[in-house]
């Protein structure tokens, strides 16, 4: 039997053995892109829902000085309630969102023609009131709008010569691309989840190898170096693939019962996505599990490599940052660099939009392609006779 | 048959080198136990890890029954059965699946893998630990397995590493009949060790290496006459010119 084959098989059986590693990969790395899924877009939906008319619970100082107002808010299905003390306290320390305050001058401002003023108390930097402040002052505005007609009219003269131009909107997002963000956070997770599956064994086979004293004997069998090497590389990658693997069949399992279609999204996360997303991923998971091999292999002990890979873990953000930050038209050449490739693929097929053939070939034979030399410059390393020494 | 020729090998570079054999050259022929004696430091472990082709020498030549390991060290390691300083298992495989990984790696076929696992858990007398999980090994069955793991193809030539290091007495002495059984077998023996009784009680020929360089290659009898001290702990002093590292 090929000495390769004899200790892939080897780490698989030991690893297989290991329960923390079996949950990592098994459960903790495919269900992290699900999870996280459901979460985001658990808040798109609560966000989406909210922009229709949720009863807002407002908070109102001085009611008794403009019932007129009060009454149109009402209608309007804002629920008024007492005021706090201190209004801007009760903001500052977050007991409200926003608070409404009418002074006792206003009905005399009122009477008189004069602009009379309402205070708005909130924080801008609250995400959450955000919402309820741009209802509020849509509602406060429409009514002043509607009283200065009323009085223009009064006077005998047109409410529309205040309206000299005349601003309509057409948004053409959808909810999906409105949900950008977080597509473009998922395919991260599903990166991730490759990565904790191979972390266990890319430093097992490497650093803990060192650590416990095994690798010299190892190496002093009848084996060129590159072997047990292909070997080791074989398990890690099998078990990071497997993640991912597990993980888009969650994925596209749990999206099927995600209330998507609540916000007209349509998730067809048919054959083609798992086929697809499959596909770029496999190269993918081989060259992350080669390159964790690289830099575990540089370290003394097993902590140390797990320090080294958790900053490793870091660098396949840079292109999910970047694309969210900067939201680039997609061209061809993007396919072929690893992990901005797949992050494009994965976000076009998550939204619907079509990936064709070559550039899903492209982005394999790219990273395969990164891959191997990878397992090149590991080979490398794995000669020198500093690896082989347990200090 | 294990010939080393005028072996060099130093670590580091400028004022950082560090000389760890200089110069050795020794035989140990088959049928014989030669021990390598020396105090801590002296160069041991790296004379052997370049027998066994972990490391590269700077210059010299080391050859396995003729094969020169610079050459083709794949022959070379298959021809030797190495138990290093460094003697980890894998805790989470039964001694049984340390034994048998290592025997796949040489490309031993199954029959012969098992015969010949059985026989070295007799020698060894570990078959009751043999299907256990390592993890939690005592150090003797510990060695056992290494050893056993190490010998699994048959080798014509053993090399082992400080083999008592951490053995009670009683594992010693087993170590020391298995030692002399593989003698009468007509392999070659190269062993390492800074202890003196076990030196003296099983090598056909001691070769005591000092500072990476060999200061005797004899008989224990011929180095006692040699140096005219009465005991072997004597004349070891006398020959490396210092009785630093002997208490280690």
């Amino acid at each position: 039997m090929n000495a390769a084959i004899t200790v892939f098989l080897k780490e698989v059986r030991e690893n297989l053995r290991d329960r923390r590693t079996v949950v990592n990969t098994l459960v903790t790395g495919p269900l992290m892109a699900p999870l996280i899924f459901v979460l985001l877009i658990n808040t798109v939906i609560t966000r989406e829902l909210g922009k229709a008319e949720a009863p807002l619970s407002l908070p109102v100082a001085g009611a008794q000085y403009a019932p007129n107002l009060i009454g149109v808010l009402k209608q309007n299905n804002v629920e008024i309630k007492e005021a706090p003390a201190d209004a801007e306290r009760a903001v500052r320390e977050q007991d409200a969102d926003v608070v409404l305050r009418i002074g006792p001058d206003f009905a005399k401002a009122w009477d008189k023609g004069e602009p009379a003023q309402v205070e708005l108390i909130y924080d801008a930097s609250q995400q959450d009131a955000r919402g309820q402040v741009e209802r509020l002052r849509k509602l406060i505005d429409a009514y002043g709008h509607r009283t200065g007609a009323l009085r223009l009219l009064a006077r005998g003269l047109s409410p529309s010569i205040l309206k000299p131009v005349v601003l309509a909107d057409r948004d053409q997002s959808t909810p999906q691309s409105r949900a950008g963000l977080m597509f473009a956070m998922l395919p991260y997770f599903f990166i991730l989840g490759g990565f904790i599956g191979g972390m266990a064994l890319a430093i097992d086979t490497t650093a803990g190898e060192r650590e416990r004293q095994s690798l010299e004997p190892l190496l002093a069998n009848p084996v060129p170096r590159w072997k047990i090497l292909a070997g080791k590389l074989g398990a890690t990658t099998a078990f990071a693939i497997t993640t991912v693997l597990l993980s888009i069949i969650a994925f596209a399992v749990v999206t099927r019962f995600l209330p998507t279609e609540k916000i007209g999204m349509s998730l067809t996360l048919g054959l083609r996505f798992v086929v697809a997303t499959m596909f770029v991923m496999l190269p993918l998971a081989a060259l992350l599990g080669t390159l964790q091999t690289l830099v575990a292999a540089f370290a003394k002990s097993y902590r140390e490599a797990q320090t080294y890979l958790s900053l490793l873990m870091l660098v396949p953000i840079v292109p999910t940052l970047l694309l969210s930050v900067m939201p680039v038209k997609t061209q061809l050449w993007m396919y072929a660099v690893p992990l901005l490739g797949q992050q494009v693929t994965i976000v076009r097929l998550m939204r619907g939009d079509p990936v064709s053939d070559a550039a899903l070939l492209l982005c394999f034979v790219a990273t395969a392609i990164a891959a191997l030399l990878a397992a090149l410059v590991t080979a490398k390393i794995y000669h020198s006779e500093r690896l082989a020494i347990s200090a | 048959m294990i010939e080393v020729k005028n072996l060099h090998k130093a670590f580091g570079k400028g004022a950082k080198r560090v000389v760890a054999v200089d110069g050795a050259s020794f035989v140990a022929r088959d049928g014989e136990i030669t021990g390598l004696l020396g105090p801590n430091g002296a160069g041991k472990t790296t004379t052997l890890r370049c027998l066994y082709t972990l490391m590269q020498p700077d210059s010299g030549q080391i050859l396995i029954d003729g094969i020169d390991a610079a050459v083709d060290p794949v022959a070379v390691r298959r021809r030797l059965g190495v138990l290093p300083d460094a003697r980890g298992l894998y805790k989470r495989l039964t001694a049984r699946e340390n034994i048998d990984y290592f025997a796949r790696l040489h490309g031993i076929e199954n029959e012969t893998m098992q015969a010949r696992r059985e026989a070295l858990a007799d020698a060894l007398e570990m078959r009751d630990i043999l299907d256990r999980r390592t993890e939690g090994f005592s150090q003797g069955q510990r060695v056992k397995t290494a050893i056993a793991r190490a010998l699994v193809h048959d080798p014509k030539n053993v090399i082992l590493d400080e083999p008592t290091n951490g053995l009670d007495v009683m594992s010693t002495r087993a170590m020391r009949t298995f030692l002399k059984s593989m003698k009468t077998e007509g392999r070659c023996i190269l062993f390492s060790s800074h202890i003196m009784q076990e030196v003296g009680a099983l090598c056909d020929r001691i070769v005591v290496i000092a500072r990476g360089r060999v200061v005797a290659d004899e008989s224990p009898d011929v180095l006692r006459a040699q140096t005219g001290e009465a005991s072997l702990e004597d004349a070891f002093v006398k020959l490396i010119g210092t009785d630093e590292g002997l208490a280690a």
